[in-house]
């Protein structure tokens, strides 16, 4: 292996060890998953509670952003101390790490929406659970995908240094480039899928927040030759 | 049919925003409640579908005390109208109008079918109900305001300064068009407004607010001849009192004759019409003497070639008034809307006569010079 460059030697490290680098891959994934999944469960109704009840949201956003405020490396290693080693310790702490933006932008989302809709909601006969469900959770929808986004690449980062603590994933191909002599081929087999997951992560998502925006998602069927028939 | 009696609405820390309101509402009537911002007319209008829990009093909608309803059923039979129109931006127009009645749980078939009644009623065409609301004009995104506040046929509709943020040209348009479904659904409308003018064009009884009690409740012509107090007065302005002085007149009064032509005409028979009885103007009537639409000589030099019988031609879209309507009004709206003319029609669209501008000569000529006439001939 000596005689090639490190770019040859990426190559070659992929493709004896692909399946290996696919197997980590998909657990690394299916752990942020977990976690931003979970941290939604929780933290989409937290936000909407916030969102209707004021006097909350101070509390719990300070707190959440407490929690975020909290090195990566720290929470493991306070986290460890409590769980032990292991998978479910860093599902629990990409779990914190994803309440904010989850909780941040569901509330955003439902209080940014114009109390006029709201208002003629209410008039018209809605209960305060369809006012929810019609209109406040299908307008804010986009804004809460962008919560997960954020969180759900936070959770890759996250899950990436939980190799440490023995969670499995792409980290722990990292790790043992760290520990071999001349292992930048095998960081970089690791680095690269990390990175990658993190932007098509970011990519898709961001093309799913723009598809379920109400207001941009009309303005390009607008149909010029209907205004002749206004008065 | 409504009653209100003794509704006051009391804020924290003590501020009347509506104090001891009395008022029976007959059904079929259009009400409008007027006053300066922070005189209780919205807080008032929105107590009666309990938007706004009142304090004290009560509210009767045929003999049933609404008080004790299901607030949310109670909604549900009552129209709501809003200045900020507030359509839902993640549905379509169908959705919009027939947003009530999916509340109600009524089938698809049932829905769509009310959808398209309903648009037809507004003058917009059908394709429009599978686009969202961005996509309309302000006045027309209002239209659909009104008509989801029609959809599950409520008796009553609330409207809150509904064409308060629409250009005036728009506003006049629709207020039109809101007087002429309720006459011709005969529903009882209560209306918020702070402009006069509005409140006398459509309103067929006043309530004057003025912090938070009820000033004068009568019929606009009532209120104009005799104002209760200063504030009224002072609210509804010298001009108009000027305006409703005796010499107001009907447009009966004035209307002449108008041409008219049959619609299976050709546009020869229309020319012909035209020279000879020398208008450029012919109003296209059926057998039965029902204005269909008009006919205007700029018309028919356009399509000349390609159409050949006066119904091809016409147009449709006409503002037409009614009989018993003030002239005032009526030459309010030929001026606003730049028209040269306006068929006068009955209950029944038979056209029976014409207010043209030369009208307008002629009755601006008898203020200023009438008199002096008279006083030579003497």
């Amino acid at each position: 292996m000596a005689d090639m460059n490190t770019f040859e030697q990426f190559i070659y490290y992929l493709s004896e060890n692909g399946s290996y680098v696919l197997i980590l891959f998909l657990q690394h994934f299916l752990t942020s998953i977990y976690g931003v999944l979970l941290a939604a469960i929780v933290g989409i109704p937290i936000g909407v509670v916030v969102a209707k009840y004021g006097k909350l949201a101070g509390p719990i956003i300070t707190i959440a952003n407490i929690i975020q405020t909290i090195p990566a490396l720290a929470l493991l290693a306070i986290l460890m101390l409590g769980m032990g080693l292991g998978r479910p310790t860093v599902i629990v702490a990409v779990f914190l790490y994803a309440l904010l933006p989850i909780i941040k932008n569901t509330y955003t989302g439902i209080t940014n929406i114009n109390n006029d809709l709201i208002d003629a909601g209410k008039g018209m006969g809605m209960t305060r659970s369809q006012v929810l469900y019609m209109i406040e959770l299908p307008l804010s929808l986009s804004v809460i995908i962008g919560g997960l986004r954020i969180a759900l690449v936070v959770a890759i980062g996250v899950v990436a240094i939980g190799a440490f603590i023995g969670a499995g994933g792409l980290g722990d191909i990292i790790i043992r480039g760290t520990n071999a002599t001349n292992g930048t081929a095998i960081i970089l087999a690791g680095a690269i899928p990390t990175a990658l997951m993190a932007v098509i992560a970011d990519i898709v998502l961001s093309f799913i927040e723009r598809r379920l925006d109400p207001v941009k998602r009309h303005k390009k069927v607008a149909t010029p030759e209907v205004q002749s028939l206004e008065n | 049919m409504l009653k209100l009696e003794q509704l006051s609405k009391v804020y924290r820390g003590g501020k009347k925003a509506v104090d001891d309101l009395n008022i029976e509402v007959e059904k079929g009537e259009f009400i409008a409640f007027i006053g300066t911002s922070g005189s209780g007319k919205t807080t008032a209008l929105r107590m009666i579908n309990r938007m706004i829990e009142p304090t004290s009093g009560t509210i009767t909608l045929n003999g049933e005390n609404l008080m004790k309803k299901n607030p949310v059923a109670l909604r549900r039979s009552i129209g709501y109208v809003i200045q900020q129109i507030g359509l839902m931006p993640h549905m379509t127009i169908r959705d919009n109008i027939t947003l009530v009645p999916k509340l109600l749980k009524w089938s698809k078939d049932k829905k769509d079918q009310t959808a398209e009644t309903l648009i037809d009623l507004v003058d917009l065409p059908r394709s429009y109900l599978d686009m969202y609301p961005a996509q309309l004009s302000g006045g027309q995104q209002q239209r659909i305001g009104v008509l989801r506040a029609l959809a599950a046929n409520q008796d009553i509709i609330l409207m809150d300064e509904p064409f308060g943020a629409l250009d005036p040209i728009t506003r006049d348009t629709l207020q039109d068009l809101m007087k002429d479904l309720q006459q011709r659904l005969g529903k009882t409308v209560i209306f918020v407004t702070h402009d006069m003018d509005e409140a006398i064009k459509l309103a067929d009884r006043i309530c004057i607010m003025h912090n938070g009690q009820m000033v004068q409740f009568d019929t606009p012509d009532n209120i104009l001849a005799a104002p209760a107090n200063d504030f009224v007065r002072e609210f509804i302005g010298s001009h108009r009192l000027i305006q409703n002085k005796p010499s107001a007149k009907l447009v009966d009064d004035v209307m002449i004759k108008p041409i008219t032509i049959s619609m299976e005409k050709s546009i020869d028979d229309a020319i012909l019409t035209m020279v000879k009885r020398r208008v450029d103007t012919l109003f296209v009537v059926d057998g039965k003497e029902h204005l269909r639409g008009m006919i205007t000589v700029e018309a028919i030099t356009t399509n000349r070639n390609s159409t050949d019988t006066v119904s091809d031609v016409m147009t449709t879209d006409i503002s037409a008034v009614h009989t018993g309507t003030k002239l005032q009004d009526t030459v309010r709206r030929i001026l606003r809307r730049n028209l040269n003319n306006i068929p006068v029609i009955d209950e029944e669209r038979h056209l029976v006569g014409l207010v043209t501008r030369a009208n307008i000569v002629d009755i601006v000529y008898d203020t200023i010079w009438g008199d002096e006439e008279t006083e030579k001939a003497e």
